[in-house]
């Protein structure tokens, strides 16, 4: 109830001190054998902070994702989470410290029903999951959230269908409501428009923009009208390396930006 | 709208009542009127469908093709046979320690295992198998090699209750398979069954959620490993003896297979394939001895007509009925 006044995926109690960032990189760097696909990385975000990663197809953004989700281990750097280094974290130990993440290739249950995929969402960081002998359907509290984002979503009318039948936009709704049902604090949300039609891409900008103010959320767009309406804070990555970095207005008159990057889309 | 679902869904629960009574009917009912041969089939049927369906929680709802999942049978079945011929033990304690030794040979082999996907997963388990194997048949001093150990108490003797011959028997098993079954049925319903049907479905997904995949992973295996402990106890005391040959390749294979012909992942499906291999087998080993040829020929088949088990195909067909006669 709390939740339609504050935006989707409210915290409770969410009162971070404004001294440590939310997240830190240092030196972040990822090899795939001899291609280095992030490059030295450093940078800070600040709780609450919206920032838009963007650059062109290959610049490292999705593995940059993966390194701070713990998808995959960094070659070298550190990651610091809220002032804890979680460079040797494993993902679901970070998901715990309230990292949540979106897949750019949709990563749904898709034998589950939405209902369903919503619920594992709920209970992955509960005791509750290592229940053996009782029904699933008598944790009713449980039950209720995924309800509750189930129809924050729209989604009500496809609870039973299994995800794999559903629609493309409404599996990409899926996709981020799985990621805000764990609660997070820092979501990184990888390409959510991507493919979707303008009228889809239009309610998951109303989503967006309706998110509690105290989740810190990283973005990847290549939308630049998206990426300007949503963020404060941009970076722009190029083979691996952070290009520029700063304000929507640096970026958008910053001269490098516009030769690599925005110049076919500006002007 | 509402309505409908509503009628829908109480048909359909009704008609899942009404067979699960009935399916209870016959097995308690008939076997009086069975020659003891037949009821001696049918308590094999019974101690496999409780094997298949514990490895249906592997393959079914976790996605770990496990291909040595006998070897959890055989560890219990000769545990059984050690403690009772060679320690004089009685059956609590043969009971116990032959779940204790499956729970300890999960949790170890449960190592080696829980981190490895797909086809590794195959491989690896294939090989664990063999080790398994090779310890019944070469190990002599412990396991009897070749001869196995046979001496084992009948139930009777070991308990002290009045359960001579084969229809007690039958009815012991019954109750095991019936218990062993619901308690199956609500660990894949419970909270952490679920999680294990997500992990199937997307690892990675379930990891960024915050589940360690690893640790939910290892004890479904433990516990899939115990039920099989169970079914393998049931086997030694109902056979008398055990041998290394329900641990080879060929006992995992046709094991695996009851699971895939039935329906990998409903339970119901596993104990119905198990029911059909150990009738084929004992009914066509008495008139060949091409009994893997016919199989091989079963398994082709039941890939063309039935690729996701007979369960799955036949739950399907009832779906699309119900459908066909709900529409006005
Ligand atoms: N698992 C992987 N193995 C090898 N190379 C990879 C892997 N993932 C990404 N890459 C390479 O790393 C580079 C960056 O990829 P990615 O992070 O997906 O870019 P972006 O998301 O910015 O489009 C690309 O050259 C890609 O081919
Ligand atoms: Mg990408």
């Amino acid at each position: 109830m709390t939740e339609k006044q504050t935006g989707f995926g409210h915290r409770k109690g969410s009162n971070v001190e404004n001294t440590v960032p939310c997240l830190a990189l240092e030196n972040l760097t990822k090899d795939f054998g001899g291609l280095r696909a992030v490059a030295k990385i450093t940078l800070s975000i600040q709780p609450g902070e919206r920032h838009v990663f963007m650059g062109p197809n290959g610049a490292g953004k999705t593995t940059l994702f993966n390194l701070i989700s713990g998808e995959i281990p960094a070659t070298d750097g550190r990651i610091v989470l809220f002032g804890r280094d979680v460079t040797q974290l494993a993902s679901y130990q970070r998901a715990a410290l309230g990292i949540a993440r979106t897949f750019q290739i949709t990563n749904l249950l898709p034998n589950l029903t939405v209902f369903e995929n919503l619920l594992l969402a709920c209970e992955a960081l509960s005791r509750t999951k290592f229940v053996m002998l009782w029904p699933v359907s008598r944790y009713g509290h449980l039950l209720e959230r995924a309800q509750h984002l189930l129809n924050d979503f729209g989604l009500g009318e496809l609870r039973d269908e299994p995800v794999k039948n559903i629609s493309y936009g409404d599996q990409r709704k899926v996709e981020v409501a799985l990621s805000l049902a764990t609660r997070p604090r820092l979501l990184l949300l990888d390409e959510p428009m991507a493919g979707l039609s303008s009228s889809e891409t239009h309610s998951m900008d109303l989503l967006l923009k309706k998110l509690d103010p105290a989740i810190t959320v990283l973005l990847i767009e290549h939308d630049m009208d998206v990426a300007l309406a949503f963020a404060e804070k941009i970076t722009v990555l190029h083979q691996g390396q952070v290009l520029a970095q700063g304000t929507k207005d640096e970026i958008r008159t910053n001269p490098m930006v516009q030769e690599i990057y925005l110049g076919v889309d500006v002007e | 709208m509402e309505e409908g679902k509503k009628i829908k869904h109480t048909t359909g629960t009704r008609n899942k009542l009404a067979g699960l009574v009935l399916v209870i009917a016959i097995l308690v009912g008939f076997p009086p009127l069975l020659s003891s041969y037949w009821v001696g089939l049918l308590t094999e049927m019974l101690i496999f469908a409780t094997l298949a369906m514990s490895l249906d929680i592997l393959v079914g709802y976790t996605g770990m093709p496990s291909l040595s999942h006998a070897g959890f049978f055989g560890v219990a079945a000769y545990t059984v046979a050690i403690l009772s011929t060679r320690h004089q033990a009685g059956f609590w304690l043969c009971l116990l320690g032959g779940i204790a030794m499956g729970v300890f040979a999960g949790a170890v082999l449960g190592l080696f295992v829980s981190h490895v996907k797909s086809v590794y997963f195959l491989m690896i388990t294939l090989a664990l198998g063999m080790v398994l194997w090779g310890l019944s048949y070469r190990w002599i001093p412990m396991t009897g090699g070749d001869n196995g150990i046979s001496g084992i108490p009948s139930l009777e003797a070991h308990t002290g209750l009045p359960l001579a011959g084969p229809l007690p028997f039958y009815y012991v098993t019954l109750f095991v398979f019936a218990l062993c079954g619901s308690l199956m049925a609500l660990f894949v319903s419970s909270p952490f069954g679920h999680t294990l049907k997500g992990i199937r479905e997307s690892e990675s997904r379930m990891s960024s959620l915050g589940v360690n995949t690893w640790l939910h992973r290892y004890l479904c295996y433990i516990v899939a490993g115990a039920f099989a402990s169970v079914a393998g106890i049931l086997w030694a005391y109902y056979n008398g003896f055990v041998s290394p040959s329900y641990l080879d390749l060929t006992a995992s294979v046709e094991l695996f297979f009851m699971v895939t012909l039935g329906g990998a992942g409903t339970l119901v499906g596993p104990a119905l394939g198990a029911g059909i291999i150990v009738f084929l087998k004992n009914f066509i080993s008495a008139y060949t001895d091409r009994w893997l040829l016919i199989l091989g020929t079963v398994y082709i088949l039941a890939i063309f007509f039935a690729p996701r088990g007979l369960w799955n195909r036949f739950l399907r067909k009832a779906r699309n009925r119900e459908r066909i006669t709900s529409r006005p």
